[in-house]
């Protein structure tokens, strides 16, 4: 069986799950069981085969488990969207709709992923653009204190999202470059093994670029994001654990240092350390989130019959705005705290599920980097596996109360427009890296046979 | 460059499974401390979303129903209670604003319908939402209206016991409140800052003097004990001395040597605390005891609402092992704190043959199919023989007939009781007036206290004659506490 030909038998489930969580929630939720489930599973199923379609003529060899598995997270969004407000999907699932344009451009457009790294600096200084644009005056809009989005009239959307792609574009392919000199320069001072100072330079102005985010743009969770596919790529590109440690402990002491002095993310760690204690509007989120998952339980409380919304407060919005920007009894359950909606209503299961689906995943991310023959394709899979893999712990860590809660997005799952668009450039980028390498693969194989 | 990612990819699942390990923590393992968290309003606010049961009275008219309020999601219920005050302290209130009290409290989980884990895998399988059970009271409609109206406004409280069941079918309080208006904070706080105390259910939390009400107990224990007999004499004259210090009887007056009867039937003070002190701290102890002094009553009432009445000082409850002047326990003063409940089940005890039943306010739960579970009359104790209690019904009946609590007579009905008026304030003339009794005397159907806070009046001119109303009420209805 060909790769496509498993990719399409496995997008079958997906689109059925589809089906079945819509018509759970309608089952919950009205008494009348109509055909909108059907309609909304052989919708999502036809825009899956569609897409299906351009990777079978554009990437044939590409790993076929990718786009199957974000499909199914994609699904798990849709139906708890649905679930919280049937307007939320819709506009999701026209979200998808973009977001897969915008995938198959990026497939049809970009023939050769090898230019990319010959733009290596024009896409950095987009990167950092992108990066400091919520700050710019008049267009920055503020999250929870932090910077996180860009208004440009009609559009709203967060550059972090876009910026990651194009930082680990550059670190890529400056690493590819670079690593020779960094591990045969490195020097030996101490026990500690340092990478040469001239070469030191770039590398503390990633350290230093991550430190403006989180003070400047107050984003501690795309921060951390950030420095961890640099550490990530760092210790793949050079094999030195010193080098992580380093940048591991330098990050920690400025984070340390920001912690002390600034608010915003002073409150963050007494939070983490404290949702309980914490006065009502601040420790508020998190405990709420705690207090969802508790609810659910092993099994769950079942699609649609966990307590999302405050009961009895109607008529307490301001007009035009509505549940869950409002009267919602977990903050903002359709973005950061999506999650803990899922093990609410999923259980421990559901939750465990989507874990293991963001694990699968990374595991053909990191597949693919491994298959890749050229220095940067690996680095690049690498990095961008990384990247993606560590947004989906920020904030499943922040949810949980492993780390700090920060303000990013479940990839694929979250409501949002510029998380969805971003990620599936991301997977394009993956899938046209595995295109390559598999069909080298595939391709000697035949010649063995002949032979 | 293979080698690391695999590394990497290895930490990345090292990353993973701390998330599975803290999502297993906080919905399995701390599941139950975090639904415990006061900060988490879950519970409270999915409980709003159940449609609570109705709470009956003992004639199915409704107590207490929830009304749906919003829809979807956004639906909830709010408690209404249709006759206002007529039932506010007994049954009490619930909102998610400010918690539930009373009849409402100790019935939650049934009124919620709370069942075992398996029986709401059931419903949630079939697709059933959580609804509560309806609850019957044993209160009755009437006779809540006619104590409150033989009441008059006055400050205190009527209680009233089918003595065979312990079904409670009157248990007033007034000044009353009216369970609707609670919900409103500015009217909350005024009936918590009103010094009448309209919240406080003085039937059950009240610790009044019971004055010469107390007499029937200590009668119980002159004769059960063996120690007397109805017709033994003993000297009436006033003063007399009584752990020392001289007593007197009301008005001064000196009775010769008379039998126990008629120092009952006059409420004659120092024949009867001679008798106290005769029998000794002990006996009279013992006796209160079975008639369920000295520990919260065993009524289906939060115990935060229910009193205990026996000799306290201070909030301690004192034992025969502490110095007590028995012989004025024995006339009910000392520092004897009873509640208008306690000396309802006094006369009940004696009208059941010496038998005390458990008190109840609820008769049977309905659930939302219409399969009703009776509660049986459960036996407390057994206070006197039942010859005693024969022996202490004629000696009450004469008091009725003869005696201080003529007000109480029914026509064509023998009436059993006692009255009392413990003084509070001697100077100033004001009295705690007590009225306990039951009818018929001859086949018991109710028993009943009614008391009086400060008033001038005595009690066999101001609580008997509400005694009455009460008991008339019921014994019109014929009810045995055998209906249902």
């Amino acid at each position: 069986m060909s790769a496509r030909t498993r990719e399409l038998f496995a997008l079958i489930p997906v689109a059925l799950l589809v089906t079945a969580g819509f018509t759970a929630i309608l089952i919950t939720n009205s008494e009348e069981l109509g055909n909108l489930s059907v309609f909304y599973g052989g919708y999502f199923l036809a825009l899956c085969v569609a897409t299906h379609i351009v990777i079978r003529i554009r990437l044939p060899d590409a790993d076929p488990f990718l786009f199957p598995l974000v499909a199914l997270l994609a699904a798990f969004g849709l139906v708890m969207l649905y679930r919280l407000n049937e307007d939320l999907a819709r506009d999701q699932a026209n979200i998808f709709v973009l977001g897969l344009v915008l995938f198959s451009a990026t497939i049809i457009f970009l023939r050769d992923y090898a230019v990319l790294e010959r733009y290596r600096y024009v896409i950095a200084m987009v990167g950092f653009g992108l990066l400091l644009m919520p700050r710019l005056p008049g267009i920055g809009e503020t999250t929870n204190d932090a910077f996180l989005s860009v208004d440009l009239g009609p559009i709203s959307f967060q550059p972090t999202e876009l910026a990651k792609i194009c930082i680990v574009v550059f670190l890529a392919s400056y690493l590819n470059e670079r690593r020779e000199v960094l591990v045969v320069g490195a020097r030996n001072i101490a026990g500690i093994v340092l990478p040469p100072l001239k070469h030191l330079g770039p590398l503390l102005l990633i350290w230093g670029a991550a430190m403006v985010l989180l003070v400047f743009i107050r984003d501690l969770g795309s921060s951390v994001m950030f420095f961890g596919a640099f550490l990530a790529l760092i210790y793949v590109a050079t094999a030195r654990i010193s080098f992580v440690v380093i940048g591991l402990s330098m990050f920690v002491l400025g984070a340390w240092f920001f912690a002390q002095t600034v608010p915003h993310i002073q409150e963050r760690f007494d939070i983490w350390l404290d949702p309980f204690e914490s006065s009502e509007a601040t420790g508020y989120q998190v405990a709420q989130s705690l207090f969802a998952q508790a609810d659910g339980g092993l099994f769950g409380r079942g699609l649609g019959a966990s307590l999302v919304q405050l009961p009895g407060a109607g008529g307490s919005c301001p007009p035009g705005v509505e549940f869950p920007d409002c009267d919602a009894i977990l903050p903002a359950p359709h973005t950061d705290f999506i999650y803990a909606v899922i093990v609410d209503e999923l259980g421990l299961f559901g939750g465990a599920a989507v874990v293991l689906i963001y694990a699968l995943i990374a595991e053909r991310g990191f597949k693919t980097a491994i298959l890749a023959e050229d220095g940067f394709s690996k680095l690049l899979a690498t990095g961008l596996t990384a990247i993606f893999a560590l947004q989906a712990f920020v904030i499943i860590g922040g949810v949980t109360r492993v780390i700090p809660l920060t303000g990013v997005t479940l990839p694929f799952i979250s409501y949002g427009g510029s998380s969805i668009v971003a990620n599936f450039i991301l997977l394009a980028l993956l899938l046209m890296i595995s295109d390559r390498s598999r069909r080298r693969v595939r391709l000697q194989v035949e010649a063995e046979e002949r032979t | 460059m293979n080698n690391q990612i695999v590394r990497l990819f290895g930490f990345v699942v090292v990353l993973y499974a701390l998330l599975f390990g803290f999502t297993s923590y906080w919905s399995v393992f701390d599941a139950d401390g975090l639904e415990a968290n006061t900060a988490n309003r879950r519970p409270l606010l999915e409980e709003q979303q159940i449609e609570r049961g109705e709470i009956l009275a003992a004639d199915g008219s409704v107590i207490a129903r929830s009304v749906p309020q919003g829809k979807g999601d956004d639906r909830i219920f709010v408690r209404r209670y249709p006759e206002g005050t007529l039932y506010g302290n007994p049954i009490g209130y619930s909102f998610v604003q400010l918690g539930r009290v009373g009849f409402e409290l100790e019935h939650n989980d049934e009124l919620v319908g709370e069942k075992t884990e398996f029986l709401t895998v059931l419903d949630e399988l079939r697709g059933r939402a959580q609804e509560g059970d309806n609850v019957q009271s044993t209160l009755d409609p009437d006779a809540q209206r006619a104590a409150v109206e033989g009441l008059g406004g006055q400050r205190g409280s009527v209680v009233a016991i089918v003595p065979s069941t312990g079904e409670v079918r009157a248990m007033v309080s007034i000044p009353a409140y009216d369970p609707n208006d609670v919900q409103n904070p500015a009217v909350f706080k005024q009936l918590n800052a009103d010094e009448d105390a309209p919240l406080f259910n003085r039937a059950t939390q009240a610790g009044y003097q019971p004055g010469s009400t107390m007499k029937v107990v200590t009668a119980a224990a002159a004769i059960d004990s063996g120690e007397y007999s109805p017709d033994d004499t003993v000297s009436g004259r006033s003063p007399k001395e009584i752990s020392g210090v001289p007593l007197q009887n009301a008005g001064g007056e000196s009775f010769g040597e008379i039998p126990l009867t008629e120092a009952l039937t006059n409420s004659v003070n120092t024949v009867w605390a001679e008798v106290g002190e005769d029998l000794g701290a002990e006996t009279m102890l013992e006796y209160m005891d079975r008639f369920g002094f000295n520990r919260k009553p065993r009524l289906d009432y939060p115990d935060f609402q229910l009193a205990t009445s026996g000799v306290f000082e201070g909030n301690r409850l004192l034992t025969s092992a502490d110095a007590i002047d028995v012989g004025r326990v024995a006339i009910g003063q000392e520092r004897l704190n009873v509640t208008p409940l306690q000396m309802a089940e006094v006369p009940a005890a004696v009208a059941n043959g010496g038998e005390l039943m458990e008190p109840r306010l609820w008769s049977k739960v309905i659930d939302p199919d219409g399969r009703e579970t009776k509660l049986d009359p459960d036996r407390q104790s057994r206070v006197m023989s039942e010859e005693t209690a024969n022996t202490l019904t004629a000696m009450m009946t004469d008091v009725v007939n003869e005696g201080t609590g003529g007000a109480a007579a029914l026509a064509g009905i023998d009436v059993a009781g006692k009255t009392g008026t413990a003084e509070i304030d001697i100077a100033g003339g004001i009295n705690q007036a007590w009225f306990i009794g039951f009818a018929p005397a001859d086949d018991p159907e109710i028993a009943v206290a009614a008391t009086v806070e400060r008033t001038s009046g005595f009690g066999g001119e101001v609580a008997a004659p509400i005694a009455q109303q009460v008991m008339e009420v019921l014994l019109a209805k014929g009810d045995g506490g055998d209906e249902g």
